[in-house]
């Protein structure tokens, strides 16, 4: 308490919200912080439009002949929500807001190596939104987020062309973020701030951007293709003059694949450092939780083939992506345990991004242990294409990421704005998204060991109980996710003044104004000590 | 059968229960692991709660026993279970070989099977009990894939490729199939009905009905309708007595096996892979020929047998 | 550093999140290898699919190959490794300062970078236009249909037109982005001689050049991949 006293009111001191005003400052603002802003309203946006959809596929899922729309309907209601939740919300979420936020502030530096590209990366990410909300405004997609020919390139009559076209381009402002994360956390950390004593956060976006820059332009690349194919029938993915549709999904999840650890890596290095806070601890086992992270990127470029183990590849090379799937799962366990094990003989308080950071330990390794289910080859050909599949995923993207990423944003929200929210209502919330969250997706797990194929506008009727119950829980969750919302932009106004170090937390951000000042530190910053020092936590305060 | 509130699907293949034993070691390990994790957090969460603002707690850096521990622990669950379904997999991937021929044909939005017998069936599929069934499966527009989890056999029905799946039921009574990859705006309408009957009956079930020939017989009309007996019945092209899945040597030097894939393309595009001795001579029958001739053609060069025979 | 940069009479500025131009320097340079990396998997992707194709259609990938005037690649071929040398020549004019030599150098490159897209355009893809060899309906009105000389080739070689279709697809679509590149990079060549003209380069500051330096030779080793690839993969007739 004492700290906050010291240090100027947020009203008084400049700092990088109140240095300038109006639109144009915003705009065409270099600041890698008001960049980050400029995502998370962007990306919160489109987080809420692909929410929707969702709720309207639940809405209509209620009744097995489906209660809501027609199935053309539910087609591109689906189809929207996964190409906006992956390509629009998932993939920049942490990266490039908190990313974009904390990257260079954790390293001590006053910006990221090219400023300019940064804000580039933002008009690309708009400018690929804007197009896929056309696309949808138009009428719409119906191919699914993955795009598989040769429904995508010669059947459906929907408005593939443009959809793609914003996935192509939105895929270049994920390379510029990535682009500029590699260069900065290489050339521009502080003296002092050698690789071993970088926060985790760091290492997994540095594993995270080496899957943006050499995963994304192949996925481009088939993306073009796609769109070539489509509007002239040069017969690529056309079985009927040679070509191979299979081709395409090779190439779509050897992008597609990678991208699952873009979503959650960071989500990964948000818990790293959310865990050490809130028990004051050293993280345990740090250089295995680091490497962790560089072996997730590496191997997942080497198990794209297990989304293929029914379409017709051989027996033998089924057999070696189904190998490499199970080794994945390893350091993600290893990051598990570390964590848990840092708790161990800590000092926990349950603050609201504790909640999240908890909640996401939790459902990540129940997402994580039935990622063992679809690697087994056996298994999978029962489940794959059905409801666990997609169970799977949400607890990975949505109890993973997406808790991640809240908690993440409560954790760093005094630092970005300089105020605190209501702390009893971010716990409620974080209860009432567990809770809502489980509900709607524990049960798609059973329909899918049942054998209900996913992206089913209508279904039998003997799955009704499970889905009805999944639906009841989306709805608990959507407002799960509307409170945040609430409170969060109450707080930037009326929220009490955090100062600088509301959490005594560790790391460099700390160590400056909240909000930071343009130049986020007043003089570089010289680091002496590892990374979570929690022990010196008293001498400080 | 399905009614009230089921935990499991039917199990009425040969596989079915072998493939949930593994299911069920695989949920156990993950129940396990989940309550583990949860619990642990937990008991963490509550015993070593923050009782004072200025708790300091001991610094703790790693222990490479544990990391070693955690590590190896999961690999080995890993390799188990990596062994356990892909023994599993390699097994079933082979259809054996006297099973009952069933030829399949997705289209946007329904399901065309024709028996090797002749009867053909839409959106229903009419097998006996107790004998091995073997699909072969292609489409005529996009990707489909043929679900039936009864059997727990799933695979993808992708243009211009044959792919094939089997079971053998062990149970009479009614499954539900699948259409499990999105095609489009019925995709969830491309669902129907295996009827799994005793031996009796599905003879009876073969008899009855509307009598068609076999498809071997429906190829054998076609062969002389689109004259391919004027070259292949002539020594101008190869002869079809015996071939069926066996090597064939091609010009380039190359060998092939004459399966239902390499006919295909010998149809559709003949000039792809000669054989060697012979001349590029014939004409394609691109678009001439559809997915169901296709088929009956190949049930019928199957039918010549696979020794060579004196024509 | 103030002294540094009115010495050097650089008009930009050390930019503010650098502490020093070396860092600035080191920064972009990584920054180019970074972004090259990201460009070899973008032609990877097709690359890909061109070695499964030409994997399954091998006869008529050959015969497309055919189609292709082996000594116009061969003609660029050089004319792209000279035009390698006279950027590496560039970048050395630069980091000894010597601005007309830079000049120079810089002008020649753009010029044989014209001389290759010139010879693309004129003896290559508008005879590929004439005869019909555009794949798909990539132009209105002018589908796909090899006729005359060239399909009594193609029949001899006992190719598959829609194989030989898919040949001419990969061809135009890698020579297509690699010449989209050359276009990208002559653009920035010729910044580069505007700004090196008004003596914004020193031998403290020309990463500018350096970068599109590396750029420059990477679009070059593109091509040398593509030469053999498309060009010599049916064998020379």
């Amino acid at each position: 308490m004492s700290t906050t006293t010291l240090e100027p009111s947020i009203e008084t001191h400049v700092h990088y919200l109140n240095v300038s005003y109006g639109i144009k400052s915003w705009l065409l603002t270099t600041d890698h912080k008001r960049i980050g802003l400029l995502y998370l309203a962007s990306i919160t946006l489109m987080f809420f439009v692909g929410g929707s959809a969702a709720v309207l596929m639940r809405l209509h899922l209620i009744e097995p002949q489906g209660g809501l729309v027609e199935p053309e309907t539910y087609n591109k209601l689906f189809t929207m929500h996964g190409i906006i939740m992956v390509f629009f919300f998932l993939i920049p979420s942490i990266p490039a807001t908190l990313g974009n936020f904390l990257v260079p502030m954790m390293l001590g530096a006053r910006d990221l190596a090219f400023p300019r590209l940064n804000l580039m990366s933002w008009y690309l990410y708009m400018i690929g939104a804007i197009f896929t909300l056309s696309a949808i405004a138009a009428g719409g997609v119906d191919t699914g987020w993955t795009l598989y020919p040769p429904y995508s390139s010669a059947y459906s009559h929907t408005h593939v062309i443009m959809a793609a076209l914003g996935i192509f381009i939105a895929g270049f402002s994920s390379i510029l973020t990535g682009f500029n994360f590699i260069v900065t956390i290489h050339k521009m950390r502080a003296p002092g701030l050698t690789w071993f004593r970088l926060p985790l956060f760091i290492w997994a976006h540095y594993a995270t951007s080496v899957i943006q820059i050499l995963g994304t332009p192949v996925v481009a690349v088939t993306i073009a293709l796609l769109a070539l194919e489509r509007l002239f029938h040069i017969g690529l993915f056309d079985p009927n003059v040679g070509g191979d549709p299979i081709l395409f999904q090779h190439l779509f999840w050897f992008y597609s694949h990678p991208a699952v650890y873009i979503m959650i890596l960071p989500g990964m290095g948000v818990m790293s450092e959310l865990i050490t806070c809130f028990s004051r601890k050293r993280v345990f086992g740090y250089s295995f939780i680091a490497f962790s992270s560089v072996a997730i990127a590496v191997l997942s470029f080497l198990v794209w083939g297990h989304h293929m183990f029914v379409t017709g590849q051989s027996v033998y090379a089924g057999l070696v992506f189904s190998a490499l799937s199970f080794m994945v799962a390893i350091p993600s366990a290893i990051k598990v345990f570390n964590w848990m094990a840092t708790l161990y003989k800590g000092s926990i308080s349950y603050d609201a991004p504790m909640l999240y950071a908890l909640g996401f330990v939790g459902l990540f390794t129940m997402g994580g242990v039935t990622g063992l289910f679809l690697s087994s080859l056996a298994v999978d050909v029962h489940v794959h294409d059905t409801y666990f599949v997609i169970a799977h995923f949400h607890y990975i993207m949505v109890g993973g990421a997406v808790m991640a990423y809240l908690g993440g944003i409560h954790f760093w929200w005094p630092k970005i704005t300089g105020r605190m929210y209501p702390d009893g209502w971010a716990r409620f919330a974080a209860l009432v998204i567990f809770v809502g969250f489980n509900l709607t997706f524990f049960p798609q797990y059973m329909l899918g060991y049942l054998g209900m194929p996913r992206r089913y506008a209508v279904y039998p009727a003997e799955f009704q109980v499970l889905n009805v119950m999944s639906s009841a829980g989306a709805s608990i969750l959507g407002i799960g996710y509307l409170i945040p919302l609430i409170y969060l932009t109450w707080s930037m106004r009326y929220g009490k003044v955090a100062g600088p170090n509301p959490w005594k937390a560790k790391g460099l951000e700390w160590t400056t104004p909240s909000p930071p000042p343009t130049e986020n530190f007043e003089e570089t910053p010289v680091v002496t000590e590892e990374a979570y020092n929690y022990s010196a936590v008293g001498e400080e305060a | 059968m399905w009614s009230g509130f089921p935990l499991r699907p039917d199990q009425a293949s040969t596989i079915a229960e072998g493939f949930d034993h593994l299911f069920y070691f695989e949920t156990a390990v993950a129940i396990f692991f989940a309550t583990f994790i949860f619990g642990t957090i937990f008991y963490f969460a509550i015993k070593y709660r923050r009782r004072s603002d200025d708790e300091r707690p001991p610094e703790i850096e790693g222990s490479l026993a544990l990391e070693l521990t955690w590590t190896l622990i999961p690999s080995a669950l890993c390799a188990i279970m990596f062994f356990w379904a892909s023994s599993l997999y390699f097994t079933n991937s082979r259809p054996p070989t006297r099973a009952l021929e069933v030829f399949v044909i997705g289209k946007q939005w329904m399901w065309h099977l024709q028996h090797a017998e002749g009867p053909r069936e839409i959106n229903e599929l009419h097998v006996p009990v107790g004998r091995p069934v073997k699909l072969t499966m292609t489409s005529e527009d996009v990707i489909h894939d043929f679900f039936i989890p009864a059997f727990r056999v799933k695979h993808d029905v992708v243009p211009g490729q044959y792919h094939s799946i089997w079971f053998e039921a062990t149970k009479t009574g009614k499954y539900h199939f699948f259409c499990a990859q999105y095609c489009g705006a019925q995709h969830s309408g491309m669902i129907g009905w295996v009827y799994v009957m005793s031996e009796v009956d599905y003879e009876q079930w073969l008899t009855g009905g509307a009598k068609n020939e076999s498809m071997a017989a429906s190829g054998a009309d076609l062969y002389q309708k689109l004259a391919c007996i004027t070259c292949h019945g002539t020594g101008r092209a190869p002869a079809f007595n015996g071939i069926y899945g066996k090597p064939v040597k091609l010009t380039d030097g190359q060998t092939v096996t004459a399966d239902d894939a390499y006919i295909r393309e010998s149809i559709l595009n003949p000039s792809a892979k000669i054989v060697e001795g012979y001349t590029p001579i014939m004409p394609t029958f691109k678009g001439q020929v559809s997915e169901e001739e296709l088929l009956q053609l190949i049930a019928f060069i199957k039918s010549l047998g696979t020794e060579p025979q004196k024509p | 550093m103030a002294e540094h940069q009115a010495q050097s009479a650089v008009m930009d500025p050390l930019a503010h999140q650098f502490d020093d131009l070396q860092q600035q320097h080191e920064a972009s340079n990584f920054g180019m290898w970074i972004f090259l990396a990201t460009e070899v998997m973008f032609f990877g992707g097709m690359f890909a699919g061109y070695t499964i194709y030409r994997h399954e259609y091998f006869t008529a990938f050959a015969a497309g190959s055919h189609l292709l005037n082996w000594k116009f690649g061969a003609t660029n071929t050089a004319v792209l490794i000279c035009s390698s040398l006279t950027m590496a020549l560039a970048v050395h004019a630069a980091q000894t300062g010597k601005r007309k030599a830079l000049v120079t150098f810089l002008i020649l490159t753009i010029l044989l970078g014209m001389a290759f897209l010139g010879i693309k355009f004129t003896f290559e893809w508008s005879r590929d236009w004439n005869e019909n060899l555009i794949p798909g309906e990539l132009i209105a009105g002018h589908p796909f249909a090899p006729q005359g000389e060239i399909l009594k080739q193609l029949q001899e070689a006992h190719a598959g037109l829609p194989q030989v279709e898919l040949f001419m697809f990969f061809y135009f679509a890698l020579t297509g982005f690699h010449a989209l590149h050359m276009v990208v990079g002559i653009g920035l060549l010729t910044v580069l001689t505007v700004m090196a003209w008004q003596g914004r380069f020193s031998p403290e500051r020309f990463n500018p050049v350096e970068g599109s330096g590396l750029y420059w030779h990477f679009v070059d080793i593109v091509w040398i991949f593509l030469f053999p690839l498309l060009y010599l993969i049916g064998g020379i007739s």
